[in-house]
């Protein structure tokens, strides 16, 4: 039996449930990154899926929309180090449950 | 040899461009190595540029170009190239070879600078930008070479980094002719979407050929304007001018190459280039845009030439002389007077090269003096500079017969003469004559005649590594209107593509008359207001209102500061104003729906859940702690409510469906 | 499309993922990160993307992983052990996977075999790139700049 749609569509919402995880319950800032990167990528696992399993021929919507995701998430990581390391150096410390200061 | 430069016309900038990377590599200590590859660079492109200038003299009209396709995507091909025809070839010659004069200058004049490496490195990257300008066959690279004559200009006016004015000037000429090089951009996007093509020659299928044109239509005005919005800021016309003045903060060698051979040529050069563009639908040689071509040089001219009368800075009046002269050419241009309006170009180049060179050199000897009131009197101790500066004056001026300028300026009157719309412009030109004959003897009576004051008391000559340029130039203004005169009209039928006879009977036009009484008129009025110099400028006393108006350059920069710039700072302080007020209350008022809700859940959570069982209370208890924290400014318990905002949503289409 | 090839991938995919979630160390966690995006970019080429696989690669294991590892080691003091775990996150994970799940397995329609497919060249998608998503590449182009120049800001040293 070959691998449904379905199936793929489960898969990428387990890697999104565990990236959500990741980025609920740890408490360093680091870990709610990687959390975020993987829900991204489970979003982008849906958009190929759906691509693949579409009646043809379809455009490659699909793979564009990832591709550009991709970047993005790239430069969302670059950014989100970048803060995280600025924090760090402003609180001694990368644990969220001590930053508090976007509180009003 | 004509086909093997036809073919190899990237050299002609690649020499000079290999010549600056060069010379960046090198270290600051390699003084003599960098001048000489820098000038050696220079007389290669010289020697390329007059081996591809001569075949172009064989038969008139002649044009060959080079095109390659520089990438493709999709069924789009972008292709780039080379071209060669006669106002391709006397730009090359007058380029490099004014700027071979400015580089032996420069080797004395910045002798004690310690970055000396870093600004022949400069020169030859601008120079190699300007002969891209002048040899591209397509639009895009002109635009390409165009902005970097732009950095290079900016690199170079802002050269004496550690003066704050430096780089304030050097900001504000790259800004100020980015906002015409926006009309440029925008200008070629029209055209690509038009015609398909940037290349301007394409055996037949370019851009200013008849394929290319005929599908521009109506639509041709409009892409000329926007081009010529480029050259408005590049060449330093109304209104984007006032960059022009402040750039004389450079090293004044790089005012020489900047105001005279290159960057504001340019603009001139591109309105000459994309002619076909402004001149498509003529009737009787007027359409729309050359008739705003024409006005924007007109009050170009006469503005500049006025503020020129009220400036003490020698490198400054000769700086808005440059805005009047090139707001001349525009004038010509835009009356239909293509040639002339190059030709005057070219002798400009010359003899404003000269001018700057001269001021430099003037600058030098007074030890680092640029205010005419402190000058004076050096007629006799700098001989050689007063002299060329003369003749740089006289043919600025427009004294007929030996001096170039006043047979190009002769040519363009005549042109504006012809211009059917209306009369204004020649007699507005006229009145520029004047204006100009008055504020060159203003000048040369401050600087070289009278007593000495201030600094010129110590003046003294500058060495032959300056002068000598001086002298070469000088000779090029003198020798360069053999090309020019009506009875010889060489370079008039060359650049239009005919061939010139000898007539020595057309010698003297009866224009030339006027011209010389014009001339004489202005000079006998500067010597007569300004015979007495002093620290007072007559018309200081006389009208000073109007002198403190002029002076400061009609106010257009204080004008600019109060309009434009205040309305960006006023919209700027707009969104700061929405960005602390209105969207931060928003996200406040969301937050605070957020703490409201989560004080209800903990409320929920002490009564309802703390009741359970231990393990079970274990766990909510962390809920509980979780959701109390709701109100505590972390980013995790946004997130969760992100998440349970989702859930709630899956929810509800579960009840939906 | 190979259903054990499947299988394995997902098992591997899953396995790593949950590890860099919840392993204690965090240079193991981002190690497992870098696994869980291999595990990924394997599921890309099964379907078929091969060049988005690819980037995936690239961009996620040659760059973003590394990154990840700089920044553990930068702010190393603190970064060695992570310390307490909420678990009303999970509880929310949990709740959240069940959601989906039950929509997924209720939507009909979702059971189809993988039609038979053109392979998707690189230069389709680069042409595609250049023509229909020229816009939004040259805006990503603006979005990469505007994040590099944003990154180096915010992590240079304030002077004096």
């Amino acid at each position: 039996m070959n691998p449904t749609l379905q199936l793929f569509l489960i898969i990428s919402a387990a890697l999104f449930c565990i990236g959500l995880l990741a980025a609920l319950s740890r408490r360093h800032a680091i870990f709610i990154l990687i959390g975020i990167e993987m829900m991204l990528a489970a979003a982008g696992l849906n958009f190929i899926a759906f691509w693949r399993f579409a009646p043809q021929p379809a455009p490659p919507t699909g793979v564009m929309v990832t591709v550009f995701a991709i970047a993005i998430a790239a430069a969302e990581a670059a950014v989100g180090l970048a803060l995280v390391i600025t924090v760090y150096r402003h609180y001694r410390t990368t644990n969220v449950d001590q930053i508090d200061q976007l509180k009003g | 040899m004509s086909n093997w430069i036809g073919a190899h016309l990237w050299l002609i900038l690649a020499v000079p461009l290999a010549g600056s990377l060069v010379i960046l590599s090198l270290t600051n200590s390699r003084r003599t190595a960098a001048a000489a590859l820098a000038i050696v660079g220079q007389v290669l492109a010289f020697v390329l540029s007059l081996g591809a200038f001569l075949p172009t003299l064989q038969a008139p009209g002649y044009r060959v170009f080079t095109n390659f396709t520089w990438f493709t995507f999709g069924e789009q091909t972008l292709r780039l190239g080379f071209l060669l025809d006669p106002l391709t070839a006397v730009m090359l010659v007058m380029i490099t070879l004014v700027s071979l004069c400015i580089f032996v200058f420069s080797v004395g004049y910045m002798a004690s600078d310690k970055n000396f490496t870093r600004f022949f490195a400069y020169l030859s990257f601008f120079s190699a930008a300007m002969l891209g300008v002048v040899l591209a066959n397509s639009l895009l690279l002109l635009f390409v070479c165009w902005e970097l004559v732009g950095l290079a200009s900016y690199l170079l006016i802002g050269f004496w980094i550690k003066r704050p004015s430096a780089a304030a000037a050097a900001k504000k000429a790259f800004i100020i002719t980015r906002i015409g090089d926006l009309g440029f951009f925008l200008g070629m996007l029209w055209l690509y979407g038009q015609s398909g093509t940037l290349l301007f020659y394409d055996g037949g299928n370019g851009a200013l050929e008849s394929h290319g044109l005929l599908s521009l239509g109506a639509s041709a005005t409009f892409i000329a304007l926007l081009l010529f919005c480029g050259a408005v800021g590049k060449s330093g016309q109304f209104p984007l001018h006032v960059w022009l003045p402040d750039a004389m903060e450079g090293p004044t060698p790089v005012s020489a190459l900047i105001h005279a051979a290159t960057m504001v040529a340019a603009g001139i050069f591109l309105v000459a280039r994309v002619y076909p563009l402004f001149s498509l639908g003529a009737i009787a040689g007027v359409t729309p845009s050359l008739t705003v071509v024409v006005w924007i040089g007109v009050v170009t001219a006469l503005i500049s030439a006025l503020i020129a009368l009220a400036q003490w800075d020698i490198k400054r009046i000769l700086a808005y002389s440059t805005v009047s002269q090139l707001g001349l050419m525009m004038v010509s241009l835009g009356v239909g007077g293509v040639v002339a309006g190059i030709m005057h170009l070219l002798a400009h180049g010359f003899f404003k090269a000269l001018l700057f060179l001269g001021s430099g050199s003037v600058i030098h000897g007074c030890h680092e003096e640029q205010d005419i009131r402190k000058m004076g009197g050096l007629r006799g101790r700098m001989p050689v500079t007063f002299l060329t500066y003369a003749i740089g004056m006289m043919a600025l001026s427009g004294v007929p017969l030996f001096f170039s300028g006043a047979w190009t300026k002769e040519e363009i009157l005549h042109a504006t003469l012809q211009w059917p719309v209306s009369r204004a412009p020649h007699f507005l030109m006229l009145a520029g004559v004047v204006l100009t004959a008055l504020y060159m003897t203003r000048q040369m009576i401050y600087v070289f005649f009278g007593h000495p004051r201030g600094s010129a008391e110590h003046a003294h000559e500058s060495p032959p590594v300056m002068t000598a340029p001086l002298i070469v130039l000088a000779v090029c203004v003198i020798a360069f209107s053999v090309m020019l005169t009506p009875a010889w009209p060489w370079l008039f039928r060359y650049l239009a593509g005919a061939t010139a006879s000898f007539a020595f009977s057309q010698l003297i036009q009866p224009g030339l008359f006027i011209a010389l009484a014009l001339v004489v008129l202005g000079i006998a009025l500067g010597v007569l207001i300004y015979r007495r110099p002093g620290e007072l400028d007559p018309m200081e006393q006389s009208l000073p209102a109007l002198f403190r108006f002029l002076q400061h350059g009609m106010w257009l920069d204080e004008l600019y500061d109060r309009t434009v710039l205040a309305f960006a700072r006023g919209a700027a302080r707009t969104s700061d104003w929405l960005d602390r007020y209105f969207w931060d209350g928003l996200v406040r008022g969301f937050g605070a729906l957020g703490s409201s809700l989560g004080s209800f859940t903990k409320g929920f959570d002490e009564r309802a859940i703390n009741a359970g069982a231990n393990d079970a209370a274990a766990a909510a208890r962390d809920l509980g702690g979780l959701i109390s924290r709701r109100h505590s400014g972390q980013i995790q318990t946004y997130l969760g409510v992100v998440a349970v905002g989702m859930l709630a949503l899956l929810l509800l289409y579960a009840w939906l469906t | 499309m190979n259903s054990v090839a499947f299988v394995v991938i997902a098992i591997l995919t899953l396995a790593a993922a949950l590890a860099a979630a919840s392993l204690q160390k965090l240079i193991h966690a981002a190690l497992c990160f870098a696994a869980a995006f291999v595990g990924v970019a394997a599921f890309y080429f099964l379907l078929g993307a091969e060049f988005v696989g690819l980037v995936q690669v690239f961009v996620y294991v040659g760059a973003v992983a590394v990154l990840i590892v700089f920044t553990i080691l930068l702010t190393r003091r603190d970064a060695e052990r992570e310390r307490g775990f909420h678990w009303s996150g999970a509880l929310i994970a949990l709740a959240i996977f069940a959601g989906l799940l039950w929509a997924i397995v209720r939507t009909s329609g979702l059971s189809v075999a993988a039609p038979w497919i053109a392979p998707l060249t690189v230069r389709q998608i680069g042409e595609a790139l250049m023509t229909d998503y020229v816009w939004p590449l040259q805006c990503l182009g603006l979005v990469l700049t505007a994040a590099l120049i944003g990154a180096l800001v915010l992590v240079m040293e304030e002077k004096g």
